[in-house]
């Protein structure tokens, strides 16, 4: 094979970030509003009032539009691995594979069999049945992220797998690890309740807009109150599991942490930057220069949230590449150390299949041992220099900090919309209505960047320390990519514009059409 | 005792099984391609599109799941394909895209470019997506130009394990006649699938009468095209694999030899396309027979997963390459790690529980034929 053309990674991965952030504006609410709009059914047939049922159906309405496209950015994404990232799909296929494989058997025919039932089965079936059906839809769609999570958690965190020389790949030895890991855990319960409170602005955003226009208060005053109550909730839970993902990342991925938190140099009892403005001027990582023009910082923050300890040392990107820290491990070896193991790792997998052409077994025996003492530092054969290894500092750092101050927001928000709600003033109250309809794009961008932290904090590695990205890749001109990347973008544009507007015209009808 | 063969097996099986229901389940992509002829009003229109705006969603989930499963149990095949292939899979995916948001937009208010752009959406994706699916599926019989070689693992500079062989990325398999032949064959078939599902489900005489009518040009091309392929397929070599070696070699009458070796498979493939051609010929003969479409479905999901189970069974390479024919896939080079297999073989077995799920929503649904009085009746028509 030729040398790879190089414009054709940076394609590859634009086209993955591309698909995949179009696929999460339509996921997240999705999770949301299926949730609310099953509470909706359950207040109906618990108390046949029909008011609930009407709005019900208008949620129902927005719920399929946004579905629908939903579905059309997903497929793409699952045939991606295939078409872009073919490496990849070879050399951890064996892992990889099952988790989609089960999401499609268990999660995807459970929505497309009761989806069927909640739009079109009113009529049809009793109400039991129907209410049966619209949960086991949302149901369905919870359960299919959670498979893609577990997915993307042991990217993140790879386990329960081993190295297999002779079929040059990574092969599963243990399902429980892979599904049970902490990582996936939390990520699902962060991830799927953060649509939570996309579904919870949605419903509380639009709902509003109603009281500002004095059309349907009654239904508009349902709904606000459920949404405002399930928004709460939530938000608290994303708080409360972001808290785990952020100790994960930091036992993990100190890489990653090190970005989100532009932390250079480490320190015993670091503190937690809540607001700061990166140095354009900082180049590399070892010049003196300050990170920082600017920053709030809580004391001694980091080292408790990351290690559950105060006086906890947090290494720094410096530190990361230099090495030489205690950690729980050990003292944690240099970036060059790493590339050296890792190199020979690679080199020893090449003697190893050499002489295994050759029947030379015990050479090959030797060459098999010494792969799998460097295994773990397999990936870093693959970087060149150190400065690699650094992930976009000021993108993960302004989009984790970004996400945290919209959490802390959302708590407030919610949390006010219900001081008013109980007051009963809330249709006075313009001004937060208002604030309230307004914030809707606000939990959208949140969602978003919470993903640019994880993918882009991840890099250069496609798989945490066993595969970078730029060995993951299919043999393919960057050209091909390029065209289908346009087609993409025009594609997926041109149907979110049909989206968002007929969202709007289904959302002026109000639910006296429905 | 389960043993790594044994899986490998039954991941085919299961592949070729999805496989046949995927062929069976685009009858609603056949559907689609008649709405501008089948139809001459508005509210026809509208019933053939609620008729199958209630199916799409199984259809394109079977894809989605023959892709995951397909990913799950031969990787080699998922990597080597999709990456080489890239271009015939991609105008497959964008064919799928367009048609999943089209059933919901196109009735809606403010869906910016028009009921009829939908309509075109489906149009293509019932035109390109049949005809692309059985050309890619034909690939299993006639090769495709492809290397792997998995030391490449081991180049830092350009580690990439399989390469296409040529700059077209998969339209390659579009030189080739054959391929052409299964790709007609398909949309063909799925054309006439949908006719006998119109006579099935619609309650309405006029279409019905029409769908009777248009059965006659879609199913003798179907049956044309379709034996072309097979009798084309079964006189040409095939690819063996020695067990002991792995060595792919050319063969006489290979798929012609496995049909032999196999008279299980031999029996179910002409026992399906039996099946096909009565439900066919007894829609043709007896006006009031409806239930066609049970017959040319089960005989459709038979014959193209026994079709498939020739393709990999009896050391066969189900995806060969040519000209670099030790590349070749066989089920053994490229499944998965016998725990995975093993792992995945457990999920398989909820397969049943998913099916009876199925089946008790649709009979719930299915009480009667759909009118046009039944979709002026439902605020979610389509
Ligand atoms: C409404 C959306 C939303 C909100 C308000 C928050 N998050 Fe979040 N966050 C996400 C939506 C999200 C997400 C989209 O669900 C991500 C992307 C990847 C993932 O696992 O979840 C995510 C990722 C993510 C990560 C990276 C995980 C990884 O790299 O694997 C961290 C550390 C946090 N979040 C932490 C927080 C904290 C401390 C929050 C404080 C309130 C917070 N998030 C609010
Ligand atoms: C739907 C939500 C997701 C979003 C918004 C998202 C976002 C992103 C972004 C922004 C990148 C580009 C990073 C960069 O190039 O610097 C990326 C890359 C990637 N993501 Fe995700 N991701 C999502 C889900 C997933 C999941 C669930 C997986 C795996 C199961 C995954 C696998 C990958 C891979 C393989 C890449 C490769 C390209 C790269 O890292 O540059 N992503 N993703
Ligand atoms: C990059 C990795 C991803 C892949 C390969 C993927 C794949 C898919 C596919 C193929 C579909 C269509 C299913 C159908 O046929 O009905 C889909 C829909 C869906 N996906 Fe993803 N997905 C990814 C990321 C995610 C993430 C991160 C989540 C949630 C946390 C998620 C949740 C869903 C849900 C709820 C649906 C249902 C339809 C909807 O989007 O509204 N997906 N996905």
């Amino acid at each position: 094979m030729e040398l790879m053309d190089v414009s054709l990674l940076g394609w590859s991965r634009a086209q993955f970030a591309l698909t995949s952030m179009y696929h999460w504006l339509f996921v997240p609410l999705t999770l949301g509003l299926g949730v609310i709009m099953s509470i909706m059914e359950t207040l109906y047939v618990r108390t046949g009032n029909e008011e609930w049922k009407k709005a019900t159906k208008f949620w129902m309405t927005l719920f399929g539009v946004n579905f629908a496209i939903g579905v059309a950015t997903g497929i793409i994404l699952e045939f991606e691995f295939g078409t872009n990232w073919s490496n990849y799909s070879w050399f951890v296929g064996d892992i990889f594979g099952a988790p989609l494989a089960i999401e499609a058997i268990l999660a995807f025919f459970m929505e497309a069999t009761f989806i069927s039932i909640m739009f079109f089965g009113w009529k049809k079936v009793g109400k039991k049945f129907h209410l049966a059906s619209t949960w086991l839809t949302v149901l369905g769609a919870t359960i299919s992220a959670l498979w893609i999570l577990v997915a993307n958690a042991w990217m993140q965190y790879p386990v329960g797998m081993e190295f297999n020389p002779d079929t040059v790949r990574n092969e599963m030895i243990d399902f429980w690890s892979i599904l049970l890991s902490p990582v996936a855990i939390n990520k699902f319960f962060h991830t799927v309740i953060s649509g939570w409170v996309l579904g919870g602005l949605f419903v509380v955003g639009v709902s509003s807009w109603f009281l500002l226009k004095k059309r349907e208060v009654d239904f508009a005053l349902k709904s606000l109150k459920v949404g405002a109550i399930f928004g709460l909730i939530s938000t608290l839970l994303v708080a409360f599991t972001g808290d785990g993902s952020a100790y994960n990342v930091t036992q993990r991925q100190p890489m990653k942490l090190a970005a989100m938190e532009g932390l250079y140099e480490g320190k015993t009892g670091a503190g937690l930057v809540a607001f700061g403005i990166l140095n354009p001027n900082k180049k590399a990582y070892n010049d003196s220069v300050e990170p920082f023009l600017f920053k709030v910082e809580i004391p001694s923050m980091l080292s408790i949230l990351g290690n559950r300890d105060a006086k906890s040392f947090v290494p720094g990107i410096a530190n990361i590449l230099d090495g030489g820290y205690q950690t729980k491990n050990g003292i944690a070896m240099s970036f060059t150390e790493k590339q050296t193991r890792g190199k020979a790792a690679i080199q020893s997998l090449a003697d190893y299949q050499k002489t295994v052409a050759a029947k030379d077994t015990a050479a090959a025996a030797m060459h098999k041992a010494k792969l799998k003492e460097n295994y773990a530092q397999f990936g870093y054969g693959y970087i060149d220099k150190a400065t690699d290894m650094i992930p976009n500092v000021p993108t993960v750092f302004y989009s984790f900090h970004i996400m945290v101050m919209l959490g802390m927001y959302f708590i407030l928000l919610f949390a006010v919309l219900l001081f008013f709600i109980n007051g009963g003033k809330i249709e006075k109250t313009k001004w937060l209505l208002w604030v309230a309809l307004f914030s809707i794009p606000l939990g959208y961008v949140a969602g978003e960047l919470g993903w640019v932290v994880a993918e882009v904090g991840r890099q250069p590695w496609a798989i945490q320390d066993v595969l970078p990205l730029k060995a993951a890749i299919s043999n393919i001109s960057g050209y091909s990519v390029v065209i289908t990347f346009f087609l993409f973008l025009i594609l997926f544009s041109a149907l979110l514009v049909a989206e968002i507007r007929i969202m709007l015209k289904q959302i002026q009808k109000g639910p006296e059409a429905h | 005792m389960i043993t790594y063969s044994f899986l490998q097996h039954y991941w085919w099986f299961l592949i070729s099984l999805l496989g046949g229901i995927l062929a069976f389940l685009l009858f609603v992509q056949g559907g689609q391609t008649l709405l501008f002829s089948l139809s001459k009003t508005e509210d026809e229109k509208r019933l053939l599109v609620n008729a199958l705006g209630r199916k799409w969603e199984f259809t394109f989930t079977t894809l989605v799941t023959f892709g995951g499963a397909f990913f799950a149990s031969f990787p080699l095949f998922y990597s080597t394909s999709f990456g080489g292939a890239y271009w015939v899979w991609m105008l497959i995916l964008f064919c799928f895209i367009i048609q999943a948001v089209s059933y919901e937009f196109q009735s809606k208010p403010g869906n910016v470019y028009g009921a009829k752009t939908y309509r075109s959406f489906l149009f293509i994706n019932g035109l390109l997506g049949t005809f692309l699916i059985g050309a890619a599926i034909a690939t299993f019989f006639t090769g495709s130009d492809f290397v792997v070689n998995k030391a490449n693992i081991t180049q830092q500079l350009a580690p990439v394990i399989s390469s296409w062989g040529n700059e077209w990325h998969g339209l390659d398999a579009l030189f080739t006649v054959r391929n052409w032949t299964l790709g007609i064959a398909v949309f063909f078939l799925s054309r006439s699938l949908a006719l006998l599902f119109f006579v099935n489900r619609l309650n309405n005489e006029v279409l019905e009468a029409r769908s009777r009518k248009f059965l006659w040009y879609n199913a003798i091309p179907f049956v044309v095209f379709f034996l072309i392929f097979v009798i084309w397929t079964l006189l040409s070599e095939g690819f063996a694999v020695d067990p002991t070696t792995g060595v792919v070699s050319m063969e006489k009458y290979k798929y012609f030899s496995n049909f032999i070796e196999m008279p299980i498979v031999l029996v179910l493939f002409l026992l399906g396309v039996v099946s096909v051609l009565a439900g066919v010929i007894g829609t043709w003969i007896t006006p009031k027979f409806k239930g066609g479409i049970w017959f040319a479905g089960i005989g459709t999901v038979v014959t193209v997963c026994s079709l498939l189970l020739t393709a990999g069974y009896n050391n066969t390479a189900y995806y060969p390459a040519t000209p670099s024919l030790q590349s070749s896939l066989t089920i053994y080079n490229s499944s998965s790690s016998f725990f995975t297999l093993n792992a995945m073989s457990i999920v398989s077995l909820f397969i049943p529980v998913v099916l009876v799920y199925i089946t008790i929503a649709w009979r719930a649904m299915e009480k009667k034929r759909i009118d046009i009085e039944d979709v002026n009746g439902d605020d979610h028509a389509y």
